[in-house]
């Protein structure tokens, strides 16, 4: 597994940067203005992907304590806790750009809108998360822990946000003005498809180091560490 | 008096105590699982009654954080009745989660719970006794309680039925939700501030339904939708949180070792 994260990592890393620079050029040049949100919009070419990432993460970081818990495999672990973090950083930015969005577009930083709250909800979870993973001081019971928590909060996640939803169209139906969303054009699709991609390239690259790195630091006794690390001079 | 005495872990200096490991293997072959949960339920709810504090605290938490939201908002009755619902929902949420820390923590240290998984019967049984005495202990008084607290609020008196019956079926749901983050926390000194982090957001639909078939009710509606949903959140924690409930407790015995 060492062997396969430290081959795919470059290869990830290269394509990654491709995608991200075609579809940064498309969407941020190429692309053009919309007609009601002038340039604006073009903020969902970050904000798309991150929201979508968040929830992505969340389930591969549910999927993985799940198998973790019933096959005990290590690896389902060390993947499980190398996603959490990028997956809060993909919360925290999916809420950040939607603030960016919301001032220009609803003239407000921040609304109690359905789908806000209950992003803002998932970046509680992943903190709860990392919280519990930090707070546990012997490692075997921290992942077995965590993971228990992780599938609680997956189990969670629709209830939460279908009250949140149901609780927002109860109280305020009217008053935020979403705008409609155009069947997008194709020549503003791609480039956020392409963008879509190169998040999750962005994911796995960096899930690929940091599993390397967990790899490396539970494996400290292990023979063929060591030898590693007499090779590299360390 | 010292009949009683024996049925709970009482400890006599040794550790775990040779009441707590009789007691928690229970009659290993004949009791039927719902004689586990019975003992497990009269053992916890004896324990709470001799300790006054247990349940009293979150009781007086209750009282007091409701009669600071008329200090910090202003006494008008009007504001007061439409922020009732949501007030008297939160505190409760915020008492329930200032009990919760007691369901599992004594006996994580005085060994019942290491006991209870070694005993060979079914963790997530007993664990279930355990968390219905502390909704009797720590529930049902808050949920007693919130018509006097609903009058201060100025709360219209035709919400008063919804406001204990939502309580009931919520609280009930918080018990079981918190006793999971209870569970998972039982290891860690100081857990009671984690325990809210990890558990609070998994409350937000129970706080939703309840304030809002409260509110509902206040504004001249129908609540029974809201509290059917409560009532199925009820059922489905209940059903499904013991299971989580006993696994993290497994760990956490493990943990200590």
């Amino acid at each position: 597994m060492y062997r396969f994260a430290e081959r795919l990592a470059p290869w990830l890393a290269i394509l990654c940067v491709l995608t991200l620079a075609a579809g940064l050029y498309l969407g941020l040049v190429v692309a053009p203005a919309d007609y009601e949100q002038g340039d604006s919009y073009r903020i969902i070419y970050i904000h798309v992907p991150a929201a979508w990432m968040s929830m992505f993460v969340y389930m591969v970081m549910a999927t993985s304590s799940a198998v973790f818990l019933i096959w005990r495999l290590k690896i389902a672990d060390i993947v499980a806790v190398a996603s959490a973090p990028i997956g809060a950083a993909f919360t925290a930015v999916a809420l950040l750009t939607g603030s960016f969005w919301g001032k220009p577009m609803w003239g407000t930083w921040w609304i109690w809108d359905a789908r806000l709250t209950s992003e803002l909800l998932l970046l509680f979870l992943y903190l709860g998360y990392l919280a519990l993973r930090g707070a546990l001081e012997s490692p075997q019971s921290a992942s077995k822990a965590a993971a228990i928590l992780a599938i609680v909060g997956v189990v969670n996640i629709p209830i939460i946000h279908f009250s949140v939803e149901w609780w927002n169209t109860l109280h305020q139906p009217a008053s935020i003005t979403k705008f409609d969303k155009p069947s997008m054009h194709i020549s503003m699709l791609r480039p956020l498809l392409l963008m879509v991609l190169a998040f999750q390239l962005l994911y796995f690259h960096n899930l690929m180091v940091r599993v390397r790195a967990l790899i490396l630091q539970r494996e400290n006794r292990a023979s063929w560490v060591a030898e590693l690390a007499e090779k590299n001079h360390v | 008096m010292t009949s009683k005495k024996k049925e709970g872990p009482v400890n006599t200096g040794e550790f775990p105590s040779k009441q707590t490991v009789e007691f928690a293997r229970g009659q290993r072959h004949d009791a039927s699982a719902g004689h586990l949960c019975l003992r497990f339920f009269q053992r916890d709810l004896r324990l709470a009654v001799r300790s006054t504090g247990q349940w009293l605290n979150p009781l007086l938490f209750f009282v007091i954080v409701v009669s600071l939201f008329p200090l910090g908002i202003g006494p008008g009755p009007a504001t007061l009745a439409t922020i009732a619902p949501g007030v008297l929902w939160v505190s409760a949420l915020l008492a329930m989660m200032l009990s919760l820390d007691s369901i599992f923590a004594h006996d994580y240290r005085d060994g019942t719970l290491e006991q209870m998984v070694v005993s060979g019967n079914p963790v997530s049984v007993m664990v279930i006794g355990k968390v219905m005495a502390h909704w009797v202990t720590s529930g049902l008084p808050l949920v007693l309680l919130s018509p006097l607290l609903g009058l201060m609020m100025q709360l219209p008196s035709a919400a008063y039925l919804t406001l204990v019956v939502s309580l009931l079926l919520g609280t009930l749901s918080l018990s079981f939700i918190g006793a999971i983050g209870a569970a998972l926390t039982v290891s860690i000194n100081q857990g009671g501030v984690l325990l809210s982090l990890l558990v609070l957001p998994l409350t937000v639909p129970v706080l939703i339904f309840g304030s809002s078939a409260v509110s509902a009710v206040a504004s001249g509606l129908e609540a029974s939708a809201h509290l059917s949903l409560l009532a199925a959140i009820a059922t489905l924690s209940a059903s499904l949180a013991p299971i989580a409930i006993a696994g993290a407790i497994r760990i956490g015995v493990a943990a200590s070792r």
